[in-house]
């Protein structure tokens, strides 16, 4: 029994010495997300425009329906989206629309500081997808 | 060696002095609580690999000075079923024995002042371990009365088992000093410090080896702390007997429990480690032990699960009970050959 004692007295010596803290100070330090993470969506941009050709399966695929699509033509007949929303405070970053673009016009990155002080900031937009 | 000053010889020298003395020992051990919870935070912090506070000024010293400014500003609720008065009483019976146990711990030698002799104790009683025994004693009512008068079952079942654990092991915390005094042949922690003076090996934790580990043990008992914190064990109990205080109350339950250690570190010191003997001046002497102590119950803090409450009642009964009798038997022996 009291070798026990001395034996998890003895661990929690070691993690007193400097160097065991797992710890992060996170708004000091920050930790680089993997290449896998799913943090906020941006829309791939082409040349002047947007990859998206606003076909709708994004929108289908997503179990949320956080994703709003208007759809309409340019004068060449490409089709692309004139609205483009995605209300982050639905979205549950399952990464589906991703799956289900057929052009690879949407992804996700690696940022996660998504907190808003405004209900209306966590709609993003066309415009600030594609930043 | 000159006379020792007394309310007779020098009246406002010595109340001078005996206020200085009173203040200063205060003031030391209101800081050592305070920063006892800060440097246990870090501790234990470090020992479960995280940090602990960091935020509150360089290392997060201001820690202790924030949370008490957070927990004065803080609602004072009293519960509409709650017995006013005892329970506004309470926290105050808690703290106020913690505090007082601390004027009979001698914390340093003799000085001179005026050609008078002035011990550094604030006061010499002849039955200066009845009087911490009954202090301890005490010190549980505080608990019965706050678990009492809060009227909610948990609270309840905290001060009913603070009551049976404190009157488990003060039984076996009592016999095993008493093989110290029959050692010193006095109660004053004064003629027993005198007693271990002069060499190292004078000190009771090595004649008597056996009563140290079962006050030490028994004591951490006493003051309800981890591996014994059965009185507020969260995982039942939600806080036990301090489940409904909030506010500057919840606070003075926080610094008891702290004075307490400092205090039981202080005793422990005093009784088996020769308590200002060492190389440094007396007052350095006596908090290096406590702070060695206070430090040992921090790590046992992070390293125990918390023991069974029949695990609790066997050991006090039937482990260090019969080993404090066993131990008074075999010092007696040994003192009469």
């Amino acid at each position: 029994m009291i070798k026990e004692f001395i034996q998890g007295l003895s661990i929690t010596a070691k993690h007193l010495l400097p160097g065991h803290s797992t710890t992060v100070e996170y708004p000091k330090v920050k930790l680089k997300p993997s290449e896998r993470f799913r943090g906020l969506h941006r829309l791939v941009p082409e040349q002047d425009h947007e990859k998206c050709v606003a076909c709708y399966l994004c929108a289908t695929a997503c179990p949320a329906k956080c994703i709003t699509i208007e759809a309409d033509e340019d004068e060449s007949g490409r089709k692309y989206p004139t609205v483009y929303q995605i209300d982050l405070l639905r979205c549950i970053f399952c990464g589906y629309c991703v799956e289900a673009c057929p052009v690879e016009a949407i992804e996700m990155t690696g940022e996660y500081e998504l907190a808003n002080l405004k209900r209306e900031d966590f709609t993003y937009t066309k415009e600030r997808l594609l930043k | 060696m000159p006379e020792m000053l007394s309310l007779s010889n020098d009246p406002i020298l010595f109340i001078a002095v005996m206020l200085t003395k009173i203040l200063s020992v205060f003031i030391v051990v209101v800081l050592i609580v305070a920063y006892a919870t800060y440097a246990e935070r870090k501790i234990i912090g470090r020992m479960q690999t995280r940090l602990g506070p960091t935020m509150t000024g360089p290392l997060g010293l201001l820690q202790p000075i924030a949370d008490g400014l957070k927990l004065f500003f803080k609602e004072d609720i009293i519960p509409s079923q709650a017995s006013k008065v005892a329970f506004v009483l309470a926290p105050m019976m808690i703290l106020v024995p913690a505090f007082i146990t601390v004027g009979v711990i001698p914390f340093g030698g003799d000085i001179v002042i005026r050609g008078y002799t002035v011990p550094l104790q604030i006061a010499d009683l002849n039955v200066g371990i009845l009087y911490i025994i009954a202090m301890a004693g005490l010190g549980v009512y505080g608990i019965v009365l706050a678990g009492w008068s809060s009227n909610n079952k948990y609270s309840l079942i905290g001060g009913v088992r603070a009551a049976a654990q404190v009157i488990s092991y003060e039984l076996a915390a009592g016999l095993s000093i008493v093989a110290v005094f029959m050692l010193a042949e006095t109660l004053s922690l004064r003629g027993i410090v005198e007693a271990q003076s002069g060499s190292i090996l004078n000190w009771y934790v090595f004649s008597q080896p056996l009563a140290f580990c079962l006050f030490f043990i028994t004591s951490i008992a006493e003051i309800n702390r981890t591996p014994f914190d059965l009185p507020e064990a969260e995982t039942e109990l939600v806080s036990g007997f301090c489940t409904e205080y909030s506010s500057m109350k919840y606070a003075l339950f926080f610094m008891a429990e702290y004075a307490n250690m400092v205090v039981i570190a202080a005793l422990i010191s005093t009784l088996f480690l020769g308590g200002p003997a060492g190389p440094f001046p007396g007052v350095i002497n006596i908090l290096i032990k406590v702070f060695g102590f206070m430090f040992i119950f921090i790590w046992m803090r992070a390293t125990f699960p918390r023991v069974r409450y029949d695990q609790l009642m066997f050991m006090g009964w039937k482990v260090f009970l019969p080993l404090a009798l066993l131990n008074i038997v075999i010092t007696g022996v040994v003192i009469i050959l």
